[in-house]
């Protein structure tokens, strides 16, 4: 049965947009992270999507990795934070946190999509279980 | 016995084609987000055609070598993929408008439903046909 395949598409997808929600989570709890484990400043990170042949035409979603934003950070003058430079100008995280937002958005939207795909699958193999009955 | 098949034979082509282009939509907005994805769908009309004629099925690789990988084998009999025509393009070079697909693919769901139904009424008129009275 092809419309198996429907499934694996699609929740190929729901993982990936689901680990694209998780770096956005992780980008915004961090927008204000002075420094990491590694003392130096939170940068933002993003997941990169490939497609992924499941059988035949079928084509799924598969991240492939989870990249740092390479932009400096943000310096913001405040004399008074341990952590300023000797300018008096602190390195803040490189998030950008209206760009997180609209990712956040677009993320749960494709996600709710893919919900809508497996539900009407769903509902096409359930009639055509019961034909003849 | 053949008549039966000859009466089924329409709408199992078609309901599997159906079943085919609804993986192959699944597959669009599963990608609705990976750059470079293009967009694919089939030609219904002349797919069912080619499936009607005895065209298509499964199309295998000639292999001349031991070394020779075997390919993916063709789709669904008579399935043709084509490219779909994008409306607005995007940076990234990904196809998918996702309007276009939804809506497909909820035609698509429809169609479906309406294959088997109509499998439904044959093999209730032939039913009745059988019964004793």
């Amino acid at each position: 049965m092809s419309m198996l395949n429907v499934y694996n598409i699609a929740g190929s997808a729901l993982s990936a947009q689901s680990m694209r929600l998780n770096v956005v989570a992780s980008n915004l709890a961090n927008a204000d992270s002075v420094a990491g484990p590694d003392g130096q400043p939170y940068r933002a990170r993003q997941v990169v999507f490939a497609a992924q042949p499941v059988a035949g035409a079928a084509v799924g979603v598969r991240v492939t990795g989870v990249v740092e934003d390479l932009a400096p950070p943000r310096r913001v003058y405040d004399p008074k934070n341990p952590a300023a430079d000797g300018q008096g100008y602190v390195a803040m995280p490189n998030v950008n946190v209206v760009e997180e937002m609209v990712n956040m958005i677009s993320a749960s939207r494709a996600y709710q999509n893919n919900v809508e795909v497996m539900n009407t699958a769903k509902t096409l193999m359930q009639k055509t279980l019961a034909l003849g009955q | 016995m053949n008549r039966i098949d000859d009466t089924f034979g329409f709408h199992q082509k078609a309901l599997a084609l159906r079943a085919y282009r609804q993986e192959v939509l699944a597959s669009n907005i599963a990608n609705a987000d990976t750059p470079h994805y293009k967009a694919r769908d089939i030609d219904f009309k002349a797919s069912l055609q080619g499936a009607l004629g005895g065209r298509g099925g499964q199309v295998e690789l000639a292999r001349t070598s031991a070394g020779h990988l075997p390919g993916a084998g063709g789709a669904v009999a008579g399935a043709r993929l084509l490219y779909r025509t994008e409306s607005q393009s995007s940076v990234d070079g990904n196809t998918v408008d996702m309007d276009v697909e939804r809506a497909a693919f909820a035609e698509n769901a429809l169609q479906y439903e309406a294959s088997v139904t109509f499998i439904n009424g044959m093999l209730r008129t032939l039913q009745s046909a059988m019964q004793e009275r």
